[in-house]
């Protein structure tokens, strides 16, 4: 591991604390193991995925079945499941490094990632002993295939409205559960469910639900957009019956399962969204240096270079963003006693505590990763659209995850939700910093910027902060409990936070590694942070003014907008010039090159 | 059964080569297992498990082979010796790298030592022939199968597409080909098992060397890239006219007929 000093950080205390480079965990500490294991999956997926993806997506699910189990056989199915169940134990890092590179499998890697993820982590975080026991094992080592039913037609983003029903027999020994799952991840073949249904119409609770029980059926395939190498269809529940012991966790206490395992799902989707991002980047990139129009390769363009050099600059922001929050999992884990860490319920609350930063990370990963697809097809111009280049699958894929694992809409909504409500637990001194910062304002003189590298990186960082804690704050003030009725409000908070976190990442791990191997060596890193730091701050400007002139009037609104025009003071960067810098290196190293 | 494999780094395949002041770039340059070494290594894991015994895997390399070494061990390999002549060495060749591994076999008892085919930067396909000469031992090269019974060892060889089979015995030094099996991906557990398996670090002190003896005997003289491929061109006008424009042209213009 690496020798970051242990610091714990809350889950949002980004926002008004002071962070230190050597206090997060970046990509540059990963060990010699880390990426070992990084290259075994990236070698399993180039090796032994790839050359099927053409049945796979033609919906050949028998592979789909013989590929776990040869995954299982080397270890990439056991990272989140403890030793003494078969699986691997290893640490968060490791498990998203497996993550990151599955990624490139497309639907596959949705097939993966509800097998290791939102299928068998409820077992390992909220089984009893004896379920542990007996499915764990089987689990980690693919002889069993996992699957999660929470959706339902009638409820998405709602997931608590479930209709599925489940009854005590008259016996007591089985409950009996009816009810229609839909969108079911691996539902053509896997072996067990964990599904949501309420006790007596009522309890929101979970099962283990296996396959062969009596009563367990499932749909048709669905047609899909995208990730067509992942099985989805309906589970249907007809008097199915589940025994007693397959109660997972306890009566009507499902929704606590339900939104920890959420929080996993939407970390490693941000994770899967870096690695996507990274190909995106790779095969664009190959292209244009490949493509002549003109008579020159069209990587020559500086057109071409400045969308390569915004994709790399948001990937790297997002990814620096998404190992910081693995690295907080890990800094929480690691101040955990070993009884604790046995217990999978601690282990959820661990990461639990940074639901803010899972949310964040979805989000912005998510359409980082649109973002580049997009652009990646563009730059393959008509050869883009055609199936016969990978960039046009990546292109469909991608969509879902701006749907999935909770809306971005949705995951929007809840980081400052979020963070009003640990505010008002004293969790975080939010408010108490927003009525500071009203004074500070009043007497507030420009800042002189030094000129060493990050300095303006760091003087916008600190004023992006301040201008959030104006907007949360005034909107908080204005509306009180009603400010939840507020979405546009409330999206433009969170993008301004998500920003925020995105940027601090970005800077704390180009100053870490600058710490650790000099300027030189870092300048690819320096350069993204820059770009990404000046785009992202004219980003938060335009959020912040469009809320302030949407909350206030008058006299009130003309005293905010001057102190956002305080606050947002500053010598622009020529992120241009700095673009065609970054794409020279990328287009020379023909990929995503930190 | 004592199994040593003789292994190299190389460049990643997919590394573009950048050679500057006559030197081949290596600044950030990704590293693998020279990947007949991997033949060499697989080779070795599964005749041990066949056969029992301990697999030893040998380079000569500096600080960073341990990751290469590291890789051996989690696909299964048992011990790793570094043989760092990083700080005492300038140049070597292949005379270099024999001397060296003749001296670290000098005080060793050996059934069994695999090496790859050639390296795939350098190509010379030399240190496994003369290691075997000056330890006085039978070699095979460019094997495609290996069946130990005893001491009698069946070979097949690979000779330009065809095979040779070959009779021969204990000890012996094999140069593995594509085709012998298919190399085996780390295992995570494998991995986390390697951290803890012994990696030995030697320096050419330690082997009783010092560098006046390990001279190089050739001299690198240049070093470029080759010529860049020019575009193609495509022939028009009737089929006998066209043959007879190629057949003029390869006779004038590129003059190979």
């Amino acid at each position: 591991m690496s020798e970051t000093k242990e610091k714990l950080f809350k889950g949002g205390g980004f926002l008004v604390e002071d962070i230190n480079g050597e206090d997060v965990i970046t990509p540059e500490d990963f060990t010699d193991e880390h990426q070992m294991i990084a290259k075994t999956t990236e070698e399993f997926v180039a090796g032994e995925v790839l050359p099927l993806v053409d049945n796979l997506e033609n919906h050949e699910f028998e592979h789909s079945v013989d590929l776990l189990k040869k995954a299982g056989e080397l270890g990439l199915l056991g990272a989140d499941v403890p030793e003494e169940y078969g699986g691997l134990g290893l640490d968060k890092i490791s498990s998203s490094l497996i993550t990151e590179k599955f990624s490139r499998a497309g639907g596959f890697s949705v097939t993966h990632g509800a097998h290791v993820g939102i299928g068998s982590l409820p077992i390992v975080f909220f089984g009893n002993e004896d379920q542990k026991q007996k499915y764990l094992p089987k689990l980690a080592s693919g002889e069993l295939l996992a699957a999660y039913a929470l959706t339902e037609p009638g409820s998405g983003s709602d997931a608590l409205g479930a209709k599925t029903t489940a009854k005590l027999n008259e016996a007591g020994t089985h409950y009996i559960l009816n009810g229609e799952k839909q969108w079911i991840t691996n539902s053509a073949f896997a072996d067990v469910f964990v599904v949501y249904a309420k006790i007596d119409g009522e309890h929101f609770s979970a099962f283990i639900v296996e396959r062969d029980y009596p009563g367990v059926s499932t749909g048709p395939e669905e047609k899909k957009m995208g990730i067509k190498s992942s099985s989805t269809r309906t589970l249907i529940l007809e008097d199915a019956e589940v025994p007693v012991e397959n109660l997972l966790g306890e009566k009507g206490k499902g929704h606590r399962i339900a939104f920890n395992i959420l929080n996993v799902g939407r970390y490693k989707l941000a994770i899967g969204g870096v690695g996507g991002s990274k190909r995106g980047i790779e095969l664009a990139t190959k292209y244009v240096n490949e493509r002549k129009q003109f008579g020159t390769a069209i990587s020559s363009f500086s057109l071409t270079q400045e969308k390569l050099a915004t994709m790399a600059a948001r990937t790297y922001a997002n990814e620096s963003a998404v190992y910081r929050t693995v690295g907080l999992f890990e800094q929480r884990m690691g101040s955990m006693t070993d009884e604790q860490l046995a217990d999978g319920r601690e282990v959820a609350k661990a990461i639990a505590e940074y639901q803010i930063e899972c949310s964040m990370n979805k989000y912005t990963a998510t359409e980082c990763l649109d973002y580049v697809a997009d652009e990646a097809v563009q730059l393959h111009g008509g050869y883009g659209f055609m199936q016969e280049y990978e960039v046009e699958r990546i292109y469909r894929d991608s969509r879902i995850n701006r749907i999935f694992e909770g809306t971005n809409e949705i995951n929007r909504l809840l980081v400052p939700g979020t963070l009003l409500k640990k505010a008002m637990k004293g969790e975080l001194p939010l408010l108490q910093k927003a009525q500071g910062l009203q004074e500070e304002l009043m007497m507030m003189m420009p800042e002189e910027v030094g000129t060493e590298p990050l300095e303006q990186e760091k003087h916008l960082l600190r004023n992006a902060k301040k201008i959030v804690l104006l907007g949360a704050g005034l909107a908080a003030q204005k509306y009180m409990q009603k400010l939840e009725k507020e979405q546009e409000i409330l999206v433009n908070l969170a993008d301004m936070v998500a920003e925020v976190y995105n940027m601090e990442s970005a800077i704390l791990r180009t100053e870490k590694a600058i710490n650790k191997s000099g300027l030189e060596k870092n300048n690819q890193k320096l350069l993204y942070t820059q770009v990404y730091v000046q785009e992202a701050f004219n980003r938060i400007e335009a959020d912040a003014k469009e809320t302030l002139i949407a909350v206030e009037q008058g006299d009130t609104l003309r005293m905010m907008l001057s102190s956002l025009r305080k606050l947002t003071r500053h010598e622009p960067t020529n992120v241009i010039a700095k673009k065609r810098e970054i794409a020279a290196n990328i287009i020379e190293a023909e990929k995503y090159v930190v | 059964m004592n199994i040593y494999v003789l292994l190299k780094k190389t460049f990643d395949t997919e590394e573009k080569i950048v050679v500057s002041n006559g030197q081949i770039e290596d600044d950030g340059a990704e590293f693998i297992i020279n990947p007949y070494d991997e033949y060499a290594v697989e080779e070795a894991i599964k005749q041990r498990d066949a056969h029992g015994g301990e697999v030893t895997v040998v380079t000569v390399g500096d600080e960073d082979s341990e990751k290469q070494l590291r890789t051996a061990l989690a696909m299964g390999a048992d011990k790793a010796v570094l043989i760092n002549t990083e700080d005492d060495l300038e140049e070597g060749d292949q005379f270099t790298t024999t001397k060296i591994l003749e001296a670290f076999f000098e005080d060793k008892e050996v059934d069994l030592i695999l090496a790859g085919n050639v390296a795939i930067d350098e190509a010379s396909g030399q240190v496994g022939p003369r290691l075997a000469e000056r330890l006085g031992m039978p070699y095979v090269t460019t094997i495609t199968s290996l069946e130990i019974d005893g001491d009698t060892v069946n070979v097949e060889k690979d000779v330009e597409g065809d095979v040779e089979k070959v009779l021969t015995s204990l000890p012996l030094l094999v140069t593995c080909q594509q085709g012998l099996n298919d190399p085996r991906y780390p295992s995570l557990p494998g991995i986390m098992k390697a951290k803890k398996k012994p990696l030995e670090e030697l320096e050419i002190d330690d082997l009783d060397l010092d560098e006046d003896e390990l001279e190089p005997k050739t001299k690198t003289v240049d070093i470029f890239l080759p010529p860049e491929k020019e575009a193609g061109r495509v022939l028009e006008g009737e089929v006998e006219d066209q043959v007879k424009e190629l057949v003029s042209l390869l006779k004038n213009e590129s003059k190979v007929l």
